[in-house]
């Protein structure tokens, strides 16, 4: 299991960072990754693969308005 | 040339060619009033002069600025703040001789070096909403404005018959004069006059013209905007930017304002004269590079605009659709940017001021009109914006291309399409429950994804049908709610909680139902539920950021003052947040754009020559935001009953509303109000939904204890006189005016917290008199 802001979800074995983007419909692309205070850059979003346990917060830019 | 760029003489828009005797129409106005003046220099921003015009006496003078109204108003929205205070009553309504149309500047307006630099505020005492409006919105006017010699005109009084002022800043005077025979409708009269004022026959000279306009529509509504122009010398046409919220557009009619023109001289990178030339070359270039580099893989605001949000707000249940009843809809895809990307005109660069990179003002030329008195017409469509197609899912309509009808016809009206798009779409969901009718209609058949019956609307809007329904329609949703409680049609809880407005003014488009931060954001507002303010749905249903009520409010209080500070300085907000640095995820505070931020601070001082930090610029704003509240207070609006908002805001109001998003309120009830789900399993849909509405309505009295503490205002949501003196803002009859109402309001019973506080919870402050203490 891991936590996506603040929401607990099934932890995907080798799911990447943009695997579970799109797995939780987060389509906005000004994100913020950080898994476990630590943040991962944009490039490294279909690489990283998320370790079991983690939390995760995708920060959504504030934008339209 | 520039990358993408095409030749001038190469692009031809399609559009009808129309042929006008602009001599014949020039030769038939009288010139009611002359003005000449000296034409001066700005400096560091500033013409440290604004312009005002009595249009009753046909009076015509120049107002100083002096040092201390920059310091305690800054400019822009401030000096309008300002100047209405000096000029009308608390008594005075939209319609009142004395009432003030506004158009500001700000010190950064009109710079080319940054983009977003073009933005005028507009100001008024608003037909929606009893209180001040104030709008921002692109085009040349604003920059040519300062260029012709002033920061502001205030316009006061009303002509007998239809006029145009004309500022003319080539050759120094300002004139009053009658205008019989123009278009009143602003996609014709702004072309007219831009021929018909420009000192050569030729596009660079058409370029030093800019029109402020409505239509009329705005004759017969409360829904009227400005149209600004702004002349495109590749499509040879004069474009429109809106100042669309709160019924300015209106104003202008009622003071028989047909148009006013600003014409420049010469428009040049240093007309500002800022006070550090390089150093806004240097802050600008950044954000300029930044803008090219990476918009495409972030927003793509130079490719589709604003309407790049369609698809972002249907995939997080936000699009409103039928009334705000959803938030997603299975037609939406038809209406995502992609099909407007097909429509829009390519490889012109696109901005609504020179300098601006974002160039997200989109077109779509030689588009053919289908109804109305413009059938069969080819013309340009500026927008659609996101709001617009927002306008066209809340009433249930997915076709692109009617949408780009209802656009056009909106702008060249004078509407606003907010207020029309919310506002159709409330009297179609009481048209589906048989609160409105055919026949209570006017004969229009006004349910969801008729789209027939919309155009027919705003036709005769325009045409200023005299039945009932035309007639208050047009005047919003707060009229038509009255109307039909007064006539005994409906349930009136249902129909107060299903018409989306607050203050009187339409909302936005945005579901706020799962965020309570937004509510507020709607609610908790100067003018009305306009997303200018904040924006916070994402940092609070999504990120999950902001869960408490401090939290909340801190939100409420430090954004609503950041947004404030682009309209005090005439610049727009999309190149502080719809763009970010590279490294933006790896500062502390990403949500705020640390980096841009601190451009905006070296911005202004290269400009002013002044030495402001990033704290002083929230206070610049702070100081102006308190003043406008404390002035809603005097005109007797600003409290806490005012900051009401609609249910429909919050919760769901029907039960197919509860039970399509049945699994989320259920789980509601469990998580947030402590039921069992044995509970929740023998509770009927209306006992949740009762249970839902008293809940959500307490949270959100407690988020506005939470705000007003914040900000230093009473429970019933005064600014404190104490506050304001921090504050700087020293005036005795303001001080003394809130003195004297908050204790009116102790003497009521009204100076104590709102929320309801369970045990274990608690008020922002034991003491509700806490400021007293200051």
């Amino acid at each position: 299991m891991i936590e996506v802001n603040g929401k607990k979800v099934d932890w995907v074995e080798n799911e990447t960072v943009s695997q579970l983007l799109k797995r939780v419909r987060y389509i906005f692309p000004l994100v913020v990754v950080k898994i476990n205070d630590k943040v991962i850059l944009k490039k490294d979003f279909s690489t990283y693969s998320i370790p079991d346990n983690s939390k995760i917060a995708v920060i959504h830019m504030i934008s339209g308005g | 040339m520039v990358e993408g760029q095409i030749p001038i003489e190469e692009y031809k828009t399609g559009n009808t060619k129309h042929k006008w005797d602009n001599k014949k129409m020039k030769s038939s106005h009288k010139i009611l009033t002359k003005y000449t003046y000296k034409k001066g220099e700005i400096q560091k921003g500033y013409t440290n002069r604004t312009l005002h015009i009595n249009l009753t006496t046909n009076e015509v003078k120049e107002k100083k600025i002096t040092e201390d109204m920059k310091k305690k108003f800054t400019g822009g929205r401030g000096f309008g703040l300002k100047l209405l205070w000096d000029s009308i009553k608390p008594t005075t309504r939209w319609n009142s001789e004395e009432n003030e149309l506004i158009i500001t500047t700000g010190p950064l307006c009109g710079t080319t070096q940054y983009p977003g630099s073009g933005k005028s505020l507009c100001l008024t005492v608003s037909p929606s909403t009893n209180i001040i409006c104030d709008s921002n919105v692109g085009g040349f006017f604003g920059p040519y404005l300062k260029f012709a010699g002033f920061d502001a005109v205030e316009i006061q009084g009303k002509a007998k018959k239809d006029v145009i002022l004309l500022i003319d800043g080539e050759e120094g005077k300002i004139t009053i004069e009658t205008a019989p025979n123009e278009e009143t409708n602003s996609h014709i009269l702004a072309d007219q006059l831009t021929y018909m004022y420009a000192s050569e026959d030729n596009e660079r000279s058409r370029q030093k013209i800019s029109v402020v306009s409505a239509g009329k529509g705005a004759d017969h509504s409360f829904w009227g905007c400005l149209n600004f122009s702004f002349w495109d010398i590749r499509r040879k046409t004069a474009r429109l930017k809106q100042a669309g919220r709160g019924g300015l557009g209106t104003v202008l009619r009622d003071k028989k304002i047909k148009a006013i023109v600003a014409k420049v001289e010469k428009i040049s990178g240093v007309s500002n004269n800022p006070a550090d030339p390089v150093k806004l070359a240097r802050v600008g270039t950044k954000i300029h590079k930044e803008i090219r580099d990476l918009d495409r893989y972030q927003c793509n605001m130079r490719a589709v605009g604003t309407s790049h949000l369609v698809e972002i707000m249907d995939a997080y249940d936000l699009l409103p659709t039928e009334n705000y009843r959803f938030g997603c809809f299975p037609k939406a895809s038809k209406i995502y940017s992609p099909h407007f990307y097909e429509l829009f005109t390519k490889v012109i660069p696109d901005g609504c001021w020179h300098g601006c990179t974002m160039a997200c003002a989109k077109t779509v030329d030689g588009f053919t009109v289908k109804t109305g008195p413009y059938k069969g017409q080819r013309v340009t469509v500026d927008g659609p914006e996101y709001e617009t197609v927002g306008c066209g899912s809340n009433m249930s309509l997915w076709d692109p291309l009617w949408i780009l009808e209802f656009n056009f016809y909106c702008d060249t009206y004078g509407l606003d399409t907010i207020s029309t798009g919310t506002g159709i779409a409330f009297y179609m969901e009481m048209y589906e429950y048989g609160i409105l009718n055919k026949k209570r209609c006017g004969g229009l058949e006004l349910c969801f994804g008729n789209s027939e019956a919309v155009m027919e609307l705003l036709h005769r809007i325009a045409n200023g049908d005299k039945g009932d329904f035309i007639k208050t329609a047009a005047k919003g949703i707060r009229r038509v709610k009255d109307w039909m409680i007064k006539k005994g049609w409906g349930d009136k809880q249902l129909i107060e909680d299903t018409g989306m407005e607050s203050k009187g003014l339409e909302y936005s488009e945005y579901v706020t139902k799962e965020s309570l931060a937004m509510q507020g954001g709607y609610g908790l507002t100067l003018k009305g539920p306009q997303h200018d303010e904040a924006w916070l749905i994402f940092m609070d249903m999504v990120n999950n950021a902001i869960p408490t009520f401090k939290d909340k409010a801190e939100a409420l209080h430090y954004f609503p003052m950041w947004r404030t500070w682009f309209g005090l300085n005439g610049l727009c907000k999309l190149p502080w947040n719809d763009i970010e640095p590279a490294n933006n995820a790896e500062t502390d505070e990403p949500a705020k754009v640390p980096e841009h931020v601190q451009s905006y601070v070296e911005y202004q001082n290269a400009v002013t020559g002044w030495n402001v930090d990033k704290e002083e610029i929230i206070l610049q704003s702070e100081r102006c935001y308190n003043w406008q509240r404390a002035m809603n207070v005097w005109m007797g609006r600003g409290r806490r009953k005012d900051d009401w908002i609609p249910y429909r805001s919050m919760g769901p109001v029907t039960e197919m509303e509860y039970n399509s998003r049945k699994e989320r309120y259920d789980k509601q009830l469990i998580e947030k109000l402590g039921l069992s789900e044995k509970q929740v399993e023998n509770m009927s849909v209306s006992e949740k939904m009762k249970t839902l509405y008293d809940y959500r309505q307490n949270q959100y009295q407690k988020l506005a204890d939470a705000v007003y503490y914040r900000r230093g205002w009473t429970p019933n949501g005064v600014p404190t006189p104490q506050k304001m003196k921090q504050l700087g803002m020293d005036d005795s009859k303001i001080l003394e005016m809130l003195q004297q109402k908050i204790n009116e309001d102790k003497k009521a019973g009204f100076n104590v917290w709102g929320g309801k506080y369970s045990k274990g919870e608690k008020p922002p402050s034991n003491d509700p008199h806490y400021w007293e203490k200051w």
